[in-house]
């Protein structure tokens, strides 16, 4: 098991988005997560990267345990150097080319020489097809070709997990196409990765497990066929089935 | 001396505006009070009266500053105050998404401004710090006041030997002219060169 997060819990203010979460993740594992908006799942995925911080709870990673409560910022960091996030709205650095974005990580972060960040960096680009545009801008790029970008980014660092949190939420068809297929060669190539999503052919065809969140909680989680086919809750169901029609 | 005097006291003015408005951004706790205060007094009160508090105030209580030094200490600490705020009002222009994304890859707070959000503040913080630097160049004027030698003090000791203040005043407002129309002139070229990395030219 790579990761197992224990008893999240989560208020903004009065508002209690997680109620004491429990999830557990294991190596190459593709996991959607799904939900109602405001189920929780995108802060659910801050908490884990600790974009948000948790209010309590524990998260195991790869068999160390840190106190969500009690975390320190080098531990923080620690964790962060084995992990990737991809966020809805991409979030490239403005101020550099695609290449210059995905080497960032590397070369001031892990304190990478130069040429061996470039090869890296290079390949990543290749990856997502995106070789081509490596001394554009992100202004200059589509919201695919910066999506593409900013997974290129997140596998630059080779991480153990990548959290996605919506990655296509902000495209429009065509370009979210372009995006999910390179989510699924990464998944071929057994890459862990949580991915928050409203892609029911992803969920279904791409992710191994399924989570499906309600009120800061998990519902129900199997894999993906089952959920898909034969849920235990009423409430999956009705969502599935409402969100698959609205898809076809 | 009136280069210098700008030139030293706007680079120390950028260092102490960019850590004070970093110390805001952050909400340092106590050092966020201190930068409100500094702030606070340092915008409240004449540019005049803060070089006579340090250049003949300070030496009753045993300080004494040399002029130069006395006007470079005041004139940073003066527009320090002014830039922090445009200093922090670019930051916060920049999409606190992208902090984000730095500490994803691995960065630490620090690394993140300096490589992502303190570049790009730079851009839409440029304008404005020029301004206050042409500002700066002309309120040096004012160094004449703690008998610093500048341009000013010069004109006024040769208007005093030669009695012919309307050609010399208006001689030496004519350099003070000029000095600011080569400045104008670097930030036109500093916008273009800012503008072709990257950054969204404005939108129609």
């Amino acid at each position: 098991m790579i990761l197992e997060a224990k008893g999240i819990k989560k208020s903004f203010g009065k508002a209690e988005i997680l109620k004491g979460l429990d999830l557990s993740i294991d190596k190459g594992d593709v996991v959607a997560i799904l939900g109602r908006s405001g189920s929780g799942k995108t802060t659910l995925l801050r908490c884990l990267d600790f974009l948000e911080k948790a209010d309590e709870g524990k998260l195991i990673f790869d068999g160390v345990e840190y106190d969500l409560k009690t975390i320190t910022k080098k531990q923080i960091r620690e964790l962060r150097l084995k992990t990737g996030f991809v966020f809805q709205s991409y979030n490239l650095f403005s101020n550099m080319t695609a290449l210059e974005n995905v080497m960032e990580g590397l070369v001031t972060a892990r304190r990478m020489n130069k040429k061996e960040a470039l090869e890296i960096s290079l390949t990543m680009l290749e990856k997502v097809g995106m070789t081509e545009w490596k001394d554009h801008y992100p202004i200059q790029l589509s919201g695919g070709q910066q999506q593409r970008v900013a997974i290129a980014r997140a596998l630059a660092t080779k991480p153990e997990v990548i959290y996605f949190d919506e990655p296509t939420s902000a495209l429009d068809p065509e370009l979210t196409g372009e995006v999910l297929s390179v989510m699924k060669t990464l998944a071929e190539e057994g890459m862990t990765m949580i991915v928050v999503t409203h892609e029911m052919g992803f969920a279904r065809r791409v992710a191994n497990r399924v989570v499906f969140m309600e009120e800061g909680r998990v519902l129900e989680e199997g894999d993906s066929e089952t959920i898909f086919t034969s849920p235990k809750e009423k409430r999956t169901q009705e969502f599935i089935n409402r969100i698959s029609v609205i898809q076809e | 001396m009136t280069i210098p005097l700008t030139l030293i006291s706007f680079f120390f003015s950028l260092i102490i505006a960019t850590v004070t408005a970093l110390v805001q951004y952050r909400k340092i706790p106590v050092l966020q009070k201190v930068a409100r205060f500094y702030i606070w007094v340092i915008r409240g009160t004449p540019l005049l009266v803060q070089l006579f508090v340090v250049f003949y105030g300070l030496p009753s209580l045993g300080v004494l500053i040399d002029p130069f030094p006395a006007a470079v200490l005041v004139f940073s600490i003066n527009e320090g105050a002014y830039s922090a705020e445009t200093i922090r009002a670019a930051i916060e222009s920049v999409p606190v998404g992208q902090l984000e994304a730095g500490e994803c890859i691995g960065l630490t707070w620090l690394q993140s401004m300096r490589r992502i959000v303190l570049p790009q503040a730079l851009r839409t913080a440029f304008p404005t710090l020029f301004n206050s630097l042409i500002c700066m160049v002309k309120d040096t004027s004012l160094a004449a006041n703690i008998t610093v030698t500048e341009m000013f003090m010069q004109t006024q000791r040769i208007v005093a030997r030669t009695y012919e203040p309307l050609i010399l005043y208006l001689e030496v407002g004519f350099i003070y002219l000029m000095f600011c129309t080569v400045l104008t002139k670097v930030q036109a070229y500093g916008e273009k060169k800012l503008n072709q990395k990257g950054f969204r030219k404005e939108a129609l």
